[in-house]
């Protein structure tokens, strides 16, 4: 017993070394070497300022930028407090939030039907994606405010549609940041 | 639904049969002592780490040597990783100078970790440093791994062996399977990771200025190398608190493919290992055939409930198109869609794993109920690294003596003969999870401490209780996130619901090891039942659902099943 106990000890000890030290930073001397932008989490820079990073969902609110989903993550878009809102379907309060977003963007659109992932919350509260259709039906809207050429809007975001990945994985997707500084770029020539 | 996305689940089936033959072969000769391809790089390294740990590699254990290694080994880690937590604001790379953390949840994640369960009262950016992330949690998640194939292994090697009244070497066993299977995995999934945008440093977190001018703080860390060993060991503890939600623990839908592969690798891969060390590849065949078929029934039913539209929403564009995947999106992520998320739900819960892709407390009634009752089925359709292949044996064994009852005849398991003793170990087994589930969870529905918690009304909040008892007893880690469990009870609770759900269930399994190992073999006669056909696939499969049904009903009854009925009633909390 004793000496099975002196082994666990020796053991505890000499692979925490091993695993919990050496092979993380082996990991991260790949990374740094091999993919050192994407080890950082991709930021994005604009007139050398740091905006954002490409993957990770922050909150626009204003009516000249595409909108992003509802998020859950602290007061919104909080990347120190990731998460969902955890309310079940069963959930009054959840009802509530869902038919007062939809009524606003109803509003923009004439009535036309709201694409449910611009309504509801991300698992993360940080989705960087809204779907096309998401997308496609904030068009005329945004083209009305900017007074662009609606047709220019909806080929922007055509030209930002990341198809399913390898054509079969995940779902067809428009990264709202990515689609929002083309949109800047766009009336700054 | 769409056709794609069966298209996904047939893609993700077909690459797991693909792979699990030759790893499951690999690891029968790891865990047999035979030469490997590996050999020449990692021989020299295993037999340097034996003079250290001062073991002798030949020395075998009797199955009560063995598991008083497993439980001092557990003991020593847990209580390290607990002063890592407390003392981490003196440790290094804590960049954010994170305070050190309290005892209830110190106590908490630490049994946690050791258990293999990861479940999580905090979250990850808030509270722990990197140091504790890497050294007490990442460590944690091999080594409760390697526990668990040791235990599987040891079992197999008690079916097996005859006469004998060894079962293996501990340390031999835990050593092999991290440096033979679990680091040489990782090494290649964290490159992977990494190639596809999981981040991975130690600089403290990014701020930002954002395009509509508001600070935003980005929380970074070593999460590719975490990320890797979290999926491979069926851990799924998060580095985030939204875990493989989080766009830096799995920004792509190729790595939520590969996620989801690495938890299902190894449990798979250990059904052909079975095979080949009883010598009846057959008989692995079957156990691969029944865990298959409850995996496709669990991702069908999870898929279809929640690609439903809510039936109490007006105004909403609800249906699948070529633009949108519809459903319900609440808690799930825009690139994963709904099947990847009913996928990836149904894989995290039929293994012990418990990472989570979006938030099964928004899933609808159903759709909820599928990781739940995985979880209630003793995560034995693949299962947890190791504990699977244990929790499967159990009802295999159960299987066979109930056979062996309808036709009045001894039962034999693979030339073994399967007595009281045996029967009562298995049995010992299939009740201590229950009765810790349905105990805590009735007083935590009883006492305002439990009650407080709830994130939802209704039944849905009974779910909610029942959901973090089932995934600590099981291991799992995934939970109902709504309820708020860093509280004294739920910590205190859920972490003794975890060390009894790992501990008390893995003495019998190596009690069963040793008892089966002295036995002698039998011949085969015409009144054995055979393991390896069709129709022991469908006894096992139907064992597993009675159990699981017999014992859950009732209390599925109240909560999910009667919020489904209640919601088409128009009615909400």
């Amino acid at each position: 017993m004793k000496q099975t106990l002196i082994i666990a000890i020796r053991f505890t000890l000499i692979t925490t070394l091993l695993l919990g030290i050496l092979y993380p930073l082996a990991i991260t001397a790949f990374a740094h070497l091999v993919f050192p932008n994407k080890a950082d989490g991709q930021l994005i820079s604009r007139n050398g300022q740091l905006i954002g990073s490409r993957i990770i969902g922050q909150s626009f609110a204003a009516d000249r930028y595409f909108h992003g989903r509802p998020s859950a993550a602290g007061n919104g878009y909080d990347a120190t407090s990731s998460g969902g809102s955890n309310l079940a379907p069963s959930s009054q309060k959840l009802l509530t939030r869902i038919q007062a977003d939809a009524a606003k963007y109803q509003q923009e659109a004439n009535g036309q039907t709201v694409p449910i992932d611009l309504v509801t919350a991300s698992g993360s509260g940080l989705d960087p994606d809204i779907t096309p259709a998401a997308a496609l039906f904030q068009v005329r809207h945004i083209a009305q405010i900017r007074g662009l050429d609606e047709s220019v809007v909806r080929n922007l975001v055509m030209a930002h549609i990341q198809p399913r990945q390898f054509g079969i994985l995940g779902e067809p997707r428009v990264n709202v940041l990515e689609l929002n500084l083309a949109l800047d770029a766009l009336q700054q020539h | 639904m769409t056709g794609n996305g069966w298209l996904q689940f047939l893609l993700f089936s077909f690459v797991l049969i693909l792979l699990m033959r030759p790893l499951g072969l690999y690891m029968a000769r790891v865990f047999q002592g035979e030469r490997t391809f590996m050999d020449p790089v990692l021989g020299p390294i295993e037999r340097l780490l034996y003079r250290l740990f001062g073991v002798r590699p030949d020395e075998e254990m009797s199955w009560s040597q063995y598991t008083i290694a497993v439980l001092l080994f557990s003991i020593v880690s847990m209580l390290l990783t607990y002063f890592i937590e407390r003392a981490q604001h003196w440790l290094p790379w804590n960049p954010q100078h994170f305070a050190g953390i309290v005892p209830d949840l110190a106590w908490n994640t630490a049994a946690s970790f050791t258990t293999n369960t990861n479940w999580q009262s905090y979250s990850g950016e808030a509270v722990m440093s990197y140091f504790t992330q890497m050294v007490g949690l990442a460590y944690h998640n091999f080594l409760s791994a390697a526990v668990g194939i040791a235990v599987a292994i040891a079992l197999v090697r008690g079916i097996a062996r005859r006469e004998s009244k060894t079962i293996g070497n501990f340390w031999v066993d835990a050593t092999r399977s991290v440096l033979y299977v679990l680091l040489p995995l990782c090494i290649i999934c964290a490159g992977l990771l990494v190639q596809q945008g999981v981040v991975q440093n130690l600089k403290p977190y990014t701020t930002v200025t954002t395009v509509e001018h508001q600070t935003q703080t980005l929380a970074q860390g070593p999460v590719a190398s975490q990320e890797a060993i979290k999926m491979l060991g069926t851990n799924g503890g998060g580095f985030f608190g939204a875990n493989s939600a989080h766009p830096f623990e799995n920004p792509t839908p190729f790595t939520n493919f590969l996620e989801m592969l690495s938890i299902f690798i190894i449990p798979a891969a250990l059904t052909v290992a079975l095979g080949k060390m009883t010598g009846s590849p057959g008989h692995g065949w079957a156990v691969f055939a029944c865990m298959a078929v409850l995996f496709a029934a669990g991702f069908a039913t999870a898929y279809w409930a929640e690609a439903q539209p809510h039936p109490l929403l007006h105004g909403i564009d609800q249906h699948a198109t070529s633009l949108q995947a519809g459903g319900n999106m609440e808690g799930k992520e825009v690139r994963f869609g709904i099947s990847q998320s009913a996928l990836f739900a149904t894989v995290t819960t039929d293994a012990s794993c418990g990472a989570i892709n979006s938030q099964f407390d928004s899933f609808t009634s159903l759709g909820g109920m599928v990781p739940l009752v995985n979880i209630m089925l003793g995560e034995v359709v693949f299962g947890g690294v190791g504990s699977g292949l244990y929790g499967v044996l159990i009802y295999v064994v159960l299987a066979v003596f109930i056979a062996g009852l309808m036709v009045g005849r001894t039962p034999e398991y693979l030339g073994k003969k399967i007595e009281a003793y045996d029967v009562k170990m298995s049995m010992l087994y299939v009740l201590i999870f229950p009765l810790v589930i349905l105990v805590f969870t009735a007083i935590s529905s009883l006492l305002p401490m439990g009650l407080n918690a709830l994130g939802n009304n209704g039944p849905h909040g009974l779910t909610e209780i029942l959901y973090a008892f089932t995934s600590g007893a099981g291991n799992n880690g995934s939970a109902f996130g709504g309820l708020s469990t860093n509280t004294h009870w739920y910590n205190v609770s859920l972490g003794f619901t975890m060390l009894i759900g790992r501990f008390l269930m893995m003495v019998p399994v190596l009690a069963l090891a040793g008892n089966l190992a002295r036995k002698k073999s039998v011949p085969p006669s015409p009144g054995t039942f055979p393991v390896h056909t069709s129709l022991f696939t469908v006894l096992l499969t139907g064992i597993i659902l009675i159990v699981g049904a017999l014992t859950f009903f009732s209390v599925l009854s109240l909560g999910p099943t009667l919020e489904h009925l209640l919601l088409r009633a128009g009615q909400l909390f």
